[in-house]
Order: C-alpha cells, then structure tokens, then sequence
C-alpha cells in the first residue's frame, strides 16, 4: 500500500470526509512503520543512524495534500514519513533501512539516502542544512522549465542555524524561485533544544530580511498544516516567490536510535503524547464527526499494520548486496 | 594506574588540559550538555562551567572560523566536529585560515587550535558518519595532521595538539573508542608530534600504518610471526609532518614494506610514504612496496563494511607478496 491518492489543487475546496479518513490512514502509516522500523533496529537488523518521524507526522501529510504531482520534495535524514507521504512503496523504504537490495538505493544508500524520480522525491540527505540549497536548486528548474511546480524543501530547527540556509533563502528570494521552506521545529537540535541554539526562537520569520514571508503551524493538526501548505504553495506557485512555515512538532523518540534522550523530561514528552498526539486528534474528530466509528479506525490500524508486517518481511528476505557491489556506482560505467 | 578507553583517554586529556590551562576551551555540537556524540567531553561543562565548555549551534564553517579568532586572541580553542563527513564546512576555514595564520602574519600571530573529528568506519553507518579524511588535510601546507591508534597515544597525542601553537587536526578512530582498554597515568606528559612510533620490532618486512588500521596491522603480525615471519609494525600516527626516519630505518633492515590504511587508495597518505621510499630508500627494496587500502569508491553500509575496510587477512597476503621476492 503506497500512498497513491491525488493531491489537493491550491484553492480546493475543504477537505472531504474521505479526505480526513486517508489522511488519518497515512499517518498511522508512518506511525506503525517508524515503530517497526525501531523493532528491528533493535533486533540488530538495522543498524548505523536511524532517526524515527513518530511525532510528526501530520507535517508531511498535510503538506503532501497541499501539493501538486508535477512538484519536488527534498529532505534531510529524518526522512522515512516523507518518502511515504510521497507515495514510494514502503517494502522498498524498509528493504533500505535493512541494507537489502530491493531497498530504493540497493541497499547501498540506507536511512539517510533514497530518492525517487517517479514520486520527484529528491532525498533523504544527511548533512544538516546541505539539502537547502539543493532544494533551491529544484525550485530554479521548475521556475526555469516553466513547469508550474514547487519544490517542498524540509529543513530541522537545528538546521536553521547553518549558513547556506541564508545563502539559499536570499537566491530564491532574489530570484523569486517557487520553493517553500518547511521548518520542522520539533524543539530540539539532536541534544540542544532551540533556545539554547537559536537567537530568536520564531524561526518563520527567518527570511524576513531577504522580503521572505512566514507563517507559524501548529504542525501537531494536519488540517492546520493543509491549510497553511495550501496558501504557501500557491504563494510559491503564483510567482510569488518563497515562503516559509514554521511547523510546531515534536519528536517523541531520540534523535537518533542511539539517543537516550536525556536533554528533556520523560514528563514533557509524556505531555506532548496525551495531548497534542496528531493521530489520536484526528482519530477523536473522526468519530466525534461521525465519519468512522472506533471499530472502522481499528480496521485502518489492522489494514496498516499489515501493509508494515509486509514491509519488515521483505525487509528480512530481499537479498544482501553482492561485495561486488562496492564497484558499482561510482562513477558511469562504461 | 587507570585503564581507559581510547575515548575516555581523550575526555582525561581534555581534562587534564583545560586543568593546566585557562585558555583551552572546548566548543562543538552537543558537547556540553550532552558530552558529546561518542561521550569524548563527558563532564567537561559541570567541571569547567559553561563559558570554557560550549555547545554551538550546528554551524560547523562557524566552528571553526570561530575557532581560528579565538586562537588568534591567545585561547586555545579544542573544536569538535561531530562525524568526519560533517567536516567538509569546516575545511574552508581550516586551509583558507587557520593554516595560513602564521604565513600570513609572518609569525606574529599563530593559530593554536585543536580540531576533532571522528574519523573512519566500523560503527556500521555509511559515508558521512564514517568516511576517512585525512587525505584532504595532509595536502595543506600549515596544518598537523594527527591520528591516534590508543588510548595511551589519545592522550599524549592530544596534549601535545593542544599545547602545540600550530593549527592541529586529530582524528579520532570511533571503531578504537572503546574496542580496547590500556593503563593511563593522567600525569599531564605529552608525546611528541613529530616522529612516527615503531610498535612491534621485526626483521623480515615492514607494515605501515595509522589509526584503527593499527589492529588489522597488529593482527597480521602475529600471525605472520606463527608462520616464521617477523613484521615491524610503526605507527605512523602523526601524518603530517610525517617522520620518515623510522620507516626508512625499517625498510633498510626488511627490504620490504606495506603500507594500510583505510582511507581510499588514491592520493592517500599512502601514496606519499611509498614515493619518499621510492625517493630516498629505493635501493633498500627487494620487492615493490604494497598497499592495503580503502577502496576508490564511497564508504558502504553496513552490509559491505566489512568488505571495505582493510581486513587481518588482506594484510597478511599483501606481507607474503612482498617476501615472494628473494
């Protein structure tokens, strides 16, 4: 089950009860994906850095329905939630994770390096910051091919902090490139939390210096997330130039799966799981809406967890790369 | 005496300077609060407080410009740079400044500062968590470029580096962090950085080699000794300026020599060694110098890292080449 459904044009009219169940459905996707993924890090089946969405995932599915086919997504290293918001095939994403070579990359790329030509998912990238300018890069063709798209550039809080950040958001800006800047603010830089990183903790207004406006989302309500990407996106796609949103997120595992988590208290992320958790808010309007009852959500969670179950099996049976494969890649081969 | 792992040793180093010397501070990605990625600055903050000890943000080309002002104000600057592929940022500031201080200055000012790293493979994550750098540095007129393969060496080894008024560049094996323990006194005795370390005496071939590559070097050598060959093994650990004498001295005695390292094979320090050998002990030679080598390809997942890194087995075979020639 890959995540195939059309996207919302800007100026859609409001999101259809169909509509509020996918979007309930993609991100316990992402959910019960990121959990599994956890499970067999530690059963040692995946191993270096893996970095878990689980938290955030109303800001990929709500910017993923604010969006276009014919536009580009760029990410850094947490990426696993947007290749599935993009729609790529979670056994492939899975059998990346475990180094196999039914993985996007081979298995030669892992967590941090998958990319999609169909789904114009440019990466997965795991230099903090680098990716902004690639994704500037990937705003400057669609502008420069006159094709109508935008490119969604991901970016951290702890990312925010780099320099080329600026150099990008200046270019764009100049040269009023269609790209919005998604600053997925989860409060914390791996171990340093924003205000002991950032001067200035309003990170959407960022760009205020380049004549780049921002806008800050509750990016815990994927409506609230839709809506804001939608305004964006036309923003960038109108010639407006660049934008930039603030998602207010959180992460509720470590940075990475070698992360004990201790710069923040059990209490706090407690906190953020009871009462801003974007499945269970969705789930609850669902219901109080009359869309699904409980026992329908719980058939979505059997319908994902089998899909998940599929994806961690491929994941464990897709065969290893030949040694052979270090050779390959490097350069064209002739 | 304490036994310490290689990372502990540079967290007692580190210690043990900032005790010595009000002017060394540590600054870097999550080295306070946190103590570092790989645990290297455990402790620093709560004992030297956090105007000596400071978590910046991530900003590594500020990093270390930041570093090359403080040094130039008379600090001593110890900045780590989180994984060896996040250094990149970072190397503008290195060539373009720390390393021409003094040139430029003609000695007025220097640039005494300490930039860590992590530095190659063996914790299972790919390319830029575990790629080898030194290749990048060992080009650039103005820097010391060193590479501890112990605990006991981290900890002379990075005394030295920090109190040394030379712009330094250590690279940290994650794979030694904590793979091996040895006694260490915290006595505050630096090593020098200007001679290469001959580690285990032998007279029927020479191994070459730094960093973790030391244990896969070690290794050889005990099994070649079980099959009657004695393999001198010198670590060369302070790649830039690089000693000579000792390696030379060795392949006089062995006539043989192999060289290991884990970075890629070309351009590689490994290629300079065996050239000054071409250059200066050609004649000593009885067989063409070896190399057991990265490959020229990008640092491979898990899977294949095995594979990639320079294996005992690969060592040996390279040895028993070289002694195929009478």
């Amino acid at each position: 089950m890959a995540i195939t459904r059309r996207r919302t044009r800007a100026g859609a009219p409001a999101p259809t009860n169909e509509d509020l169940l996918n979007y309930y459905k993609d991100m316990l996707l992402i959910r019960r994906f990121e959990e599994k993924a956890g499970q067999l890090y530690g059963m040692g089946l995946i191993a270096g850095f893996c970095h878990l969405y689980i938290g955030q995932e109303a800001v990929v599915v709500g910017m993923q329905a604010a969006i276009s086919p014919e536009d580009s997504v760029i990410t850094s290293y947490r990426d696993h939630g947007h290749m599935l918001a993009c729609g790529m095939d979670p056994r492939g994403v899975m059998a990346e994770l475990t180094g196999r070579t039914g993985g996007y990359s081979k298995g030669k790329g892992g967590s941090m390096h998958m990319f999609s030509r169909e789904k114009r998912f440019f990466g997965g990238h795991g230099i903090v910051g680098a990716q902004v300018p690639l994704g500037t890069g990937l705003a400057f063709a669609h502008k420069y091919r006159e094709d109508g798209g935008v490119c969604l550039c991901y970016l951290g809080d702890g990312a925010i902090n780099q320099g080329q950040v600026y150099e990008s958001i200046n270019m764009a800006s100049l040269w009023k490139l269609p790209v919005v800047y998604v600053i997925e603010n989860n409060k914390y830089a791996m171990g340093t939390s924003i205000e002991r990183a950032s001067a200035g903790t309003e990170l959407y207004r960022r760009g205020a210096a380049y004549d780049v406006p921002g806008k800050q989302v509750d990016g815990m309500d994927v409506l609230a997330v839709r809506a804001a990407g939608e305004a964006a996106v036309a923003h960038a796609r109108n010639g407006e130039g660049p934008f930039i949103l603030e998602m207010k997120t959180y992460r509720y595992r470590g940075h990475s799966m070698s992360d004990p988590a201790k710069y923040r208290t059990k209490e706090e992320v407690a906190k953020m799981r009871e009462q801003h958790d974007p499945i269970d808010k969705m789930g609850k309007k669902l219901v109080e809406d009359g869309v699904a009852n409980e026992e329908r959500l719980k058939e979505v969670d059997r319908e994902v967890k089998a899909v998940v179950g599929e994806a961690a099996e491929f994941a464990q049976t897709s065969p290893e790369p030949d040694p052979t494969e270090l050779w390959t890649d490097v350069l064209i081969e002739a | 005496m304490p036994e310490v792992t290689l990372v502990g040793a540079v967290n007692l180093a580190l210690a043990r300077a900032m005790e010595d010397d009000p002017s060394v501070l540590v600054l870097g990605e999550d080295v306070g609060v946190d103590g570092g990625v790989f645990r290297a600055t455990d402790g620093l903050l709560g004992r030297f407080g956090p105007e000596r000890v400071f978590d910046t943000p991530l900003a590594e080309a500020s990093i270390a410009g930041m570093a090359v002002g403080l040094a130039a104000q008379g600090f001593r600057p110890v900045a780590e740079i989180q994984f060896s592929g996040f250094i990149y940022p970072a190397i503008d500031q290195m060539v373009n400044h720390a390393a021409r201080l003094r040139n430029r200055t003609r000695s007025r000012l220097s640039c005494p500062m300490v930039l860590r790293a992590p530095n190659g493979g063996g914790i299972r994550a790919a390319e830029h968590h575990s790629e080898s750098v030194e290749a990048f540095f060992v080009n650039i007129p103005g820097l010391r470029v060193v590479v501890p393969s112990s605990p006991a060496k981290a900890y002379g080894l990075l005394l030295a580096a920090i109190r040394d008024p030379d712009p330094v560049v250590f690279l940290e094996p994650p794979r030694l962090y904590r793979a091996l323990k040895e006694e260490v006194a915290d006595d505050g005795r630096a090593l020098s950085l200007d001679t290469s370390f001959v580690i285990r005496e032998g007279t029927d071939v020479t191994l070459v080699t730094w960093g973790a590559s030391v244990v896969e070097a070690m290794a050889a050598a005990d099994d070649l000794a079980a099959d009657g060959v004695e393999a001198e093994v010198i670590d060369v650990a302070c790649l830039k300026p690089l000693d000579m004498g000792p390696i030379l001295a060795s392949v006089e005695r062995t006539g043989r020599c192999v060289i290991v390292h884990e970075a890629p094979l070309t351009g590689a320090p490994g290629a300079e060694i065996a050239a000054r050998i071409a250059e200066r002990g050609l004649m000593s030679l009885v067989a063409p110098v070896q190399r057991v080598t990265g490959y020229d390809t990008v640092m491979p997942l898990l899977r294949l890292e095995k594979a990639f890194i320079p294996s005992t087995r690969r060592v040996i075979d390279a040895a028993l080449r070289t002694l195929e020639y009478a």
